[in-house]
């Protein structure tokens, strides 16, 4: 989230559209009722069905799965030809005003640069901006000029007419426009807006563009860096943005530092592409610290090993060739790429799209590890469960190992939500039986890997041998430890570059702040951007002061929010040009003639004055805000609506290139992928509130409340086919067919695309062939195995199928 | 909270008595369950099993999101979600079901067995197990449909609005477990007055019939609803319009008491005087053959 889930309550205008926050996010949403109950906000739910958070809202419309670009880029039409923007915000805050390059173009569905074969664009020279001879952009403040990213969005968006919006999503263009209206009423510094997404906008191969559209939505309207306003997403798991944050990603170190490539063989060829130098005169571009935080981390990593001689232990780290997410992992798998597999707090089975395919590549395994708390389906994918797991285990020869984990509750630690809020929990009881926590079990591990390395030695053991182990108890590390070593260190006195006799910094100090870290070896921190939450004033994730002294939902002493404890990401931009608040109602962070003061810590330099015109957005070396993207994003640089990859129509706007030209298609799928003629209906996933993941089938009272896997469809198509509620359905697409029984529902509407019928259904995810809830088939066995160009996410969220009434599974529904 | 805590009893069931006070007047409770807020999440209906240790069974999937599909006796609230189409547009109901917590409560008053039902002065009507007799006349007596009797015990069962909770000072499981604030608890008087800002906030969105549900044909409710249509109750899964004690209940109560004593009574008379006139009964020897072939299963 840019801004914090406390922060919602200061919306006028609440947005629910890729997410369904009443239902997933049932106590974050809390700050929905809040606004609505004590400021008179209005919520607005845009959701292929009539959802939870529909029930309480006041405007909902429908839209087709996979058509929320086209939804929102409808909406910039409407807000620039309807001259609803808020002017001032655009023009001092964004880069509207940059002018791109000539070459730059955008014809039939293609951006410049397109090569087919590769499926890529190969060539995004013409990207970019025009630059003068000092290296920095060239700009239009009339943005008159047709190379002005304002003229250039303009066109883009041009196509999207309220029509055509009707004609791809299905949305009744009376009920589109009131979106609007309720939209653009926020594009004043009176008012703001705050977009709640989820995992409905991102389960896409369009996803990160979703995403893209929203935020130039918001900065059009001026809700960036506001209260009440944001780009909020809403993560699942309680830690899943701490998961993120320290890196649980194949091509990312902590704190969103890049893993060097195969390419950057040394670390000089590595860092000198990440000076990130400002390209606007007097700019931040706060990445030109990139060094220092990369520096300390190597020294968390590898203490004393690490040393400018040997480019700070560069060799240690390995260097990527290709991303190995999780698609790229089960189709090595399924290619019988891999040895082992080791699934932690991963029930691979069930969370990978095309579950056939995940249980071919389980099969192909020698070994597989999986630590869970919980029995999991990943670690039973060799048992036999009727026709929902239906194998021979005879001939599957994997080795499986279980390892129970503790649950949260069985242990300390801290948590971080979606707030970027870093909050510690404390243990309430012990685990069961054998189970151990997580760090203890991966102690465990190394401390086994390490013996046998320095025992057997190896091509390369020093990345192991050498990796910094000092806790107290090798064996089981403290939590509280670290947590203290993801804060940071100092290593050798830091003295004042001025003065060599006043040391800055002390040897042994916990960090105070990342703004402290040197390039020099001095320093050490784990994870620069949480570096603040555990200093020798204490662990700050531990505070629970309830106070909250400006009324604003800052609650400044409750836990530690990354980064530097800021509850609103980009605040200063809630201050016009010249440091004034844009209203009294949006008053946050304002300039009072000697620094920048307000409710929440200033993102930015606080003794900045603003006739430095330094921009508000400090980690862009522009200093702006993009509604342009430049060459960032693989897709193009302003988002464009593809269909999905199962695809039930082609795409009214460009035929020739329906889908998304980038979409991560692995060759072994390619056939995998279905058409309307065979599957003409559009289906859709979602979770319960009822239910998370596929943990809670295993808990008595979640089964009781959802205990058993069904398809939730229309009238119109119910009746065509004589389904009624409660009948057994057989879901069929190309990856495979599940049963499952029929919830017939005008919560989901009948719309009409392209002039023709579309029927939706929607599945939930939860069921399995493990727990208390009732046996079921697992949902992913139909979706599709494609992921987004540019993060690689599975398109769980719209794909084709078809629906015939069938009878019961053979094997009983035992609970 | 701590004015909430007495328990002190108002009436019983099956007895004339009014039990003595020695406490004054105590405050009544309420819980108001805001319909306009609800997000059917059923954080109620968890922590209500959680806190009474109810072992529902594991239901099957019926067609509908309300899991169970009704009260049972170990499941005291529970969801009930209605599609109400209105034009174009489409609302989703979403009502939590459960005893209502009459002012006047037909259960109490149909019930024959002493002490069994009982309300407390802070007006919470709550069932004491031990001097149930699973009669079922709490089920006919509720114009709500509320009370379940268990086949595993023969005892009545329903929402206690955390009796045991309420007092030690604590709001009942389900407002503490509500994540919207969409249940409230407190007294009978601040609760409507909160329900008046929320129908004023209602009306402000269109709602133009918003408002509280406290039906005047039960005395009010210490179970109250916020409701965007209150002119149309029945819209919420059947939800009555305008409950009264069925006129059974008043009929065993007032008229059908005496005549039913009487015809007990005329019952015993008959037989002392049949007994007089005519003397005992007499078994023959026929009979007695009949009655062992029977036993022996030699009979039909």
């Amino acid at each position: 989230m840019t801004n914090s889930w406390n922060d919602i309550k200061n919306a006028d205008v609440i947005l629910i559209m890729g997410g369904n926050a009443a239902e997933a996010h049932p106590c974050g949403f809390k700050w929905v009722t809040e606004a609505k109950a004590n400021s008179g906000a209005k919520l607005v739910v845009v959701d292929p069905r009539f959802t939870r958070s529909a029930a309480v809202a006041d405007l909902y419309a429908p839209l087709r799965p996979g058509t929320d670009i086209a939804f929102l880029m409808g909406v910039i039409n409407y807000l620039l030809s309807n001259n609803k923007i808020h002017h001032e915000y655009v023009k001092a805050f964004t880069n509207a005003t940059y002018l791109v390059k000539d070459g730059f173009k955008f014809d039939d569905g293609l951006f410049t640069g397109y090569d087919a074969a590769r499926r890529d664009y190969v060539d995004k020279s013409n990207w970019e901006y025009q630059f003068d001879e000092q290296g920095m952009a060239k700009v239009d403040d009339t943005m008159q000029s047709p190379n002005s990213v304002m003229s250039l969005l303009k066109a883009h968006a041009s196509r999207y007419t309220p029509e055509m919006v009707e004609r791809i999503c299905g949305t009744p263009k009376d009920k589109f426009l009131k979106v609007c209206e309720l939209i653009a009423s926020t594009a004043n510094g009176e008012r703001s807006m705050t977009s709640m997404y989820a995992l409905g906008w991102t389960q896409h191969t369009t996803g990160a563009q979703n995403i893209r559209s929203m935020a130039m939505i918001q900065l059009l309207l001026g809700n960036m860096g506001v209260p009440g306003g944001g780009v909020n997403a809403l993560r699942g798991h309680a830690n899943v943005q701490g998961i993120t944050d320290l890196a649980l990603l194949s091509t990312s170190t902590p704190g969103y530092l890049v893993l060097p490539n195969e390419k950057e063989t040394t670390f000089a060829d590595y860092i000198k592409s990440r000076r990130f130098k400002p390209i606007r005169p007097g700019q931040t571009s706060f990445w030109q610290n990139y060094e220092k935080f990369w520096v300390s981390q190597q020294k968390a990593f590898f203490g004393a090993a690490a040393t400018a001689e040997n480019g700070w232990a560069y060799d240690y780290l390995p260097k990527f060739a290709t991303a190995y997410d999780t698609l790229k992992i089960v189709d090595a798998m399924a290619a019988g790429e891999m040895n082992g597999v080791v699934c932690q707090g991963l029930n691979l089975l069930l969370a990978a799209p095309h579950k056939d395919k995940t249980r071919a590549g389980l099969a192909k395994l020698k070994w597989l590890v999986a630590i869970d708390p919980l029995e999991t389906e990943t670690a039973r994918f060799w048992e036999n469960h009727g026709e929902f797991n239906n194998v021979d285990p005879k001939s599957i020869q994997t080795e499986v190992f279980q390892l129970p984990a503790a649950v949260y509750v069985e242990e300390e630690g801290s948590f971080t939500n979606s707030s970027r809020l870093i909050q510690w929990h404390w243990k309430a009881a012990d685990g069961p039986g054998e189970s151990r926590s997580d760090i203890q079990i991966i102690a465990g591990l190394y401390s086994r890997i390490k013996a046998k390395y320095a025992k057997d030695g190896g091509a390369f053991p020093d990345p192991v041998l050498k990796l910094t182990w000092s806790y107290t108890d090798a064996a089981s590390p403290a939590p509280a430890e670290v947590l203290k070593e993801i804060n940071g260190y100092v290593l050798e006195n830091v003295t004042d570059p001025a003065d060599a006799t006043k040391v800055l910094l002390r040897a042994g100090q916990q960090l105070p702040s990342f703004v402290a870290m040197t390039t020099d070896g001095k320093t050490a921190a784990g994870c620069w951007i949480y570096t603040g939450v555990y200093t020798d004033a204490g662990n700050m994730a531990m505070r629970r002061d309830t106070s909250d002294p400006t009324g604003k939902g800052v609650f400044p002493g409750w836990g530690f929010s990354w980064p530097a404890n800021r509850r609103v990401l980009y605040n200063r931009a809630s201050a016009d040009a010249a440091g004034k608040p844009w209203s009294e109602r949006k008053k946050y962070i304002w300039w009072n003639g000697a620094r920048w003061t307000g409710a929440d810590v200033p993102d930015y330099g606080p003794l900045v004055a603003p006739d430095k015109s330094v921009g508000p957005f400090i980690m862009n070396p522009e200093g702006v805000g993009r509604l342009y993207t430049r060459a960032i994003m693989r897709e193009g640089p302003f988002p464009e609506h593809y269909e999905p990859m199962d695809a039930f129509l082609a795409n009214p706007l460009h035929p020739k290139v329906s889908a998304s030209p980038v979409a991560r298609i692995f060759a072994s799928d390619a056939k995998s992928f279905g058409s309307p003629d065979k599957f003409p209906i559009v289906a859709t996933t979602y979770r319960l509130t009822e239910h998370f993941h596929y943990w809670t089938k295993s808990v008595h009272g979640n089964a009781v409340m959802q205990p058993e896997l069904f398809v939730e469809m229309g009238e119109r198509l119910a009746k065509a086919k004589s389904i009624k509620d409660g009948d057994w359905v057989e879901i069929s697409s190309q990856r495979g067919a599940i049963k499952a029984k029929a919830c017939v529902t005008k919560r989901i509407r009948p719309i009409m695309v392209n002039g023709k019928p579309c029927d939706v259904v929607g599945l939930p995810i939860h069921y399995g062939f493990i727990g208390l809830a009732r046996k079921g088939y697992a949902t992913n066995t139909i979706t599709p195995f494609v992921g987004d160009a540019s993060v690689n996410t599975p398109e769980y969220k719209a794909f084709l199928v078809d629906v015939k009434k069938t009878s019961a599974p053979a094997t009983p529904a035992t609970a | 909270m701590a004015t909430l805590q007495s328990l002190d009893i108002r009436r019983r069931s099956a007895s004339t008595e009014t039990p003595p006070q020695v406490r004054k007047a105590t405050v009544e409770v309420a819980k108001l369950i805001d319909v306009s807020k609800c997000i059917g999440c059923k954080a109620c209906q968890t922590a209500c099993l959680a806190w009474n240790d109810l072992e529902a069974p594991v239901g099957y999937f019926e067609g509908t999101y309300d899991n169970p599909v009704d009260l049972t006796p170990t499941s005291w609230t529970v969801m009930k979600f209605t599609e109400y189409e209105k034009g174009d547009d489409l609302e989703w109901l979403i009502r939590k079901d459960g005893c209502m917590h009459c002012d006047d409560p037909g259960c109490l008053k149909a019930c024959p067995a002493p002490g069994a039902i009982v309300q407390y002065t802070n007006g919470i009507v709550d069932f004491v197990s031990e001097n149930c007799i699973g009669c079922g006349y709490c089920v006919k007596g509720c114009p709500f449909d509320v009370p379940r009797i268990s086949k595993v015990d023969r005892k009545a069962y329903k929402c206690t609005l955390c009796s045991d909770r309420v007092a030690v000072g604590q709001a009942p499981a389900c407002a503490k477990a509500c994540p919207t604030q969409a249940i409230y608890f407190g007294s009978k008087e601040d609760m409507i007055g909160h329900a008046e800002k929320r129908i004023v906030d209602l009306k402000s969105r269109g709602f133009e019939k918003a408002g509280l549900y406290n039906p005047p044909g039960v005395g009010g409710t210490h179970v109250m609803y916020v409701l965007h249509h209150a002119d149309k109750p029945s819209l919420y899964a059947d939800l009555p319009d305008d409950p009264k004690i069925s006129p059974m209940v008043g009929l065993w109560k007032g008229v059908m008491k005496p005549l039913s004593l009487a015809a007990i009574a005329f019952a015993g008379v008959f037989g002392f005087l049949h007994y007089i006139t005519k003397g005992p009964n007499e078994v023959s020897e026929n009979d007695e053959r009949k009655g062992d072939d029977l036993a022996k299963g030699k009979g039909a």
